[in-house]
């Protein structure tokens, strides 16, 4: 499975053409903000969904449409490891997240569980709050429809392509162990 | 080739001569763990992948310790299912209420993990056991499930960032001001996805307790580990607890770092991190206009023993502010015992603190000390997010236990100078 290094292959969770509207958040996005850890308790999707980033707009989980794309700045999901966060995204049917860059132990939970995200800064400077976006998951080809701008995304390592193909962590270490 | 001591264990963990930062591996977990709020999402995913063996039972442990004892009826099922999961794999290192601490201060003491492991836990402070010389690393709950099943994990290899403290620390100055002040200075993603390697006279100069506040804290700087070589104040911890054979690494000379800072430790005040960021930093000094109304003196960063001796040196003889709740949770059973035969709970009473069971508990707005809507706590854990310890419109002041003691006796933001306390000779 060596796709060439420009591609992102597909991702598992997402299909490859996503058009939605975007939320737009600023740098240092932590977990606790994505799901508060008094929600903790909990572990499905649908729960962890009812109190998505609640802490930075109580409204926002019933603001938040399925399909809606979440845009941020530099470090998002810094803090915890849990991986609440990425879950409770996935439960409000968020298909795509796009930042300038993401925390770690976030980034390998997106990989690992098969919520898409991408690096790219000069889309998240050129998209504002509302605009409508397309993403094509498996080139990196981000697309403002609203202001016609297009950007591309940082292309994925080849092992992360491995890991998406296999169809996330624990399928990628059954067929290796 | 010259190594960093994390690419030196790195490439012994993936059974390579050497490795480079950026390089992708797979490599060997020496141990793993997970808690309360993490363990279960573990389990959920291992059954669903349909794995039906651990790698090995003796490498895994399995800690309640966030909303321990249980806070409620959905908090005991987590721990239920921990429970019955330990049961049937066989797994050893699975402590319930009465012997349960917080996990970065409890396997350490357990000599569960040390000098040259790779660990990997799924809870972003593991980075704490680089303390000790190890690898050690949070990932989530689906790195964990993977770890517990087949032992491995995948990395990208760090590059490393050096921190150089050199000379002594000022008076009350501990490893929390220190990593307080690299934090304040990097910012919280100043060393995003890399090791941070602490050396120097000062860090030579700390005890181990203070050495596991400055790694637990890494994260907070976007760290994906903090390492201190080992040296003799490490092996005199581990030699008779660490129940497997320590390896020592250090760095070569001529390892390759991506920056090195290097400051005077005698520069450094005692610190506080305002809210909402670790990296918000200002001297303590400055902020005696921050009135407050809880102190938290515990977490994994800073409820070890000497975390408490320093509490009570500070509060002997003296009460706590009339409008401050002043809580105390040492992090394990063993220094909750230490603690007693030390005397150190009748100070706290006397000064009118309550003292906790182990548990994480306020540390992440679990339970045992929840704030209000615009109410302040000094704190000596590790993080002040938004709604962290409590309602979203609290907030939390981020210090050593120098400054949180004389702070709850201030009833603001204070240092043992300002409230007249002298430090013992
Ligand atoms: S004490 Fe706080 S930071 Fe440490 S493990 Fe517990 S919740 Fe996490």
């Amino acid at each position: 499975m060596n796709a060439p290094s420009r591609e992102l292959g597909a991702v598992p969770g997402g299909s490859a053409v996503i058009i939605g509207h975007t939320w737009r958040f600023g740098r240092d996005v932590d977990t606790d903000l994505i799901v508060a850890a008094r929600y903790l308790n909990m572990k499905t999707p649908e729960e962890l969904a009812a109190h998505l980033m609640e802490d930075a707009d109580p409204e926002f989980p019933q603001k938040v449409r399925p399909g809606d794309i979440l845009v941020a700045d530099e470090n998002f999901g810094c803090g915890s490891s849990r991986e609440h966060a990425p879950m409770a995204i996935k439960g409000a049917g968020i298909p795509v997240v796009i930042a300038k860059s993401f925390a770690r132990i976030f980034y390998r939970n997106a990989f690992n569980t098969g919520l898409p995200i991408l690096v790219a800064p000069d889309a998240v400077d050129g998209i504002s709050e509302g605009d409508e976006v397309q993403v094509d998951l498996s080139t990196g080809l981000i697309h403002n429809l609203t202001t016609g701008a297009e950007y591309e995304a940082e292309p994925l390592p080849a092992f992360m392509q491995e890991l998406v193909a296999a169809g996330g962590l624990l399928p990628y270490l059954r067929q290796h162990s | 080739m010259p190594m960093t001591i994390t690419e030196k264990i790195l490439a012994r963990a993936a059974n390579k001569e050497s490795v480079s930062p950026g390089e992708l591996i797979m490599a060997g977990v020496d141990f793993c763990l997970g808690n309360d709020i993490t363990a279960p999402v573990a389990i959920d995913e291992f059954e669903k992948a349909g794995f039906t063996s651990v790698f090995d039972p003796e490498r895994i442990a399995l800690i309640p310790d966030h909303f321990t004892p249980n806070k409620d009826i959905k908090t005991a099922e987590l721990v239920k299912q921990m429970r019955e999961f330990a049961a049937r794999h066989d797994i050893t290192h699975f402590y319930d209420v009465g012997r349960v601490g917080i996990e970065h201060a409890l396997l350490p003491e357990m000599g569960l993990v040390g000098p040259g492991d790779v660990v990997v836990g799924a809870d972003s402070h593991t980075c704490t056991y680089g303390a000790l010389g190890a690898f050690a690393t949070g990932v989530g709950s689906t790195d964990l499930a993977g770890a517990m099943a087949t032992g491995q994990v995948w990395f990208r290899v760090p590059e490393s960032l050096k921190f150089i403290f050199d000379g002594e620390l000022g008076p009350w100055v501990t490893g929390k001001d220190l990593i307080l002040y690299t934090i304040g200075n990097i910012g919280v993603d100043g060393a995003l996805y890399m090791a941070m390697e602490f050396a120097g006279p000062a860090i030579s100069s700390l005890s181990m307790d203070s050495r596991f506040s400055i790694a637990n804290m890494a994260i907070e700087a976007g760290g994906k580990n903090g390492i201190i070589a080992p040296d003799a104040v490490t092996r005199s911890y581990v030699e008779g607890r660490f129940r497997r054979e320590p390896i020592y690494y250090e760095s070569d000379s001529g390892a390759d770092y991506v920056r090195t800072y290097q400051w005077r430790a005698s520069d450094i005040p005692l610190m506080v991190a305002k809210p909402h960021l670790p990296s918000n930093t200002v001297p303590a000094a400055d902020l005696s206009n921050v009135r407050i109304d809880q102190v938290v003196i515990g977490s994994c960063t800073n409820g070890r023993i000497e975390d408490l001796r320093m509490a009570a040196d500070v509060l002997r003889g003296q009460k706590v502010h009339k409008d401050v709740r002043c809580i105390v949770i040492p992090a394990t059973q063993a220094i909750w015992k230490q603690a007693m035969d030390e005397g150190l709970f009748n100070v706290f009473l006397e000064a009118e603190a309550v003292v906790s069971a182990p548990t994480c508990g306020p540390c992440l707005g679990g339970h045992m000390g929840i704030l209000a809507d615009g109410e302040r706590a000094v704190s000596t854990t590790n993080r002040n997010f938004v709604g962290r310890m409590g309602h979203p419109g609290s907030e939390v002041y981020l210090a050593g236990p120098y400054v949180a003691a004389a702070s709850a006796i201030a009833g603001h933001v204070a240092t043992p100078d300002q409230v007249g306390v002298r430090r013992a000779a």
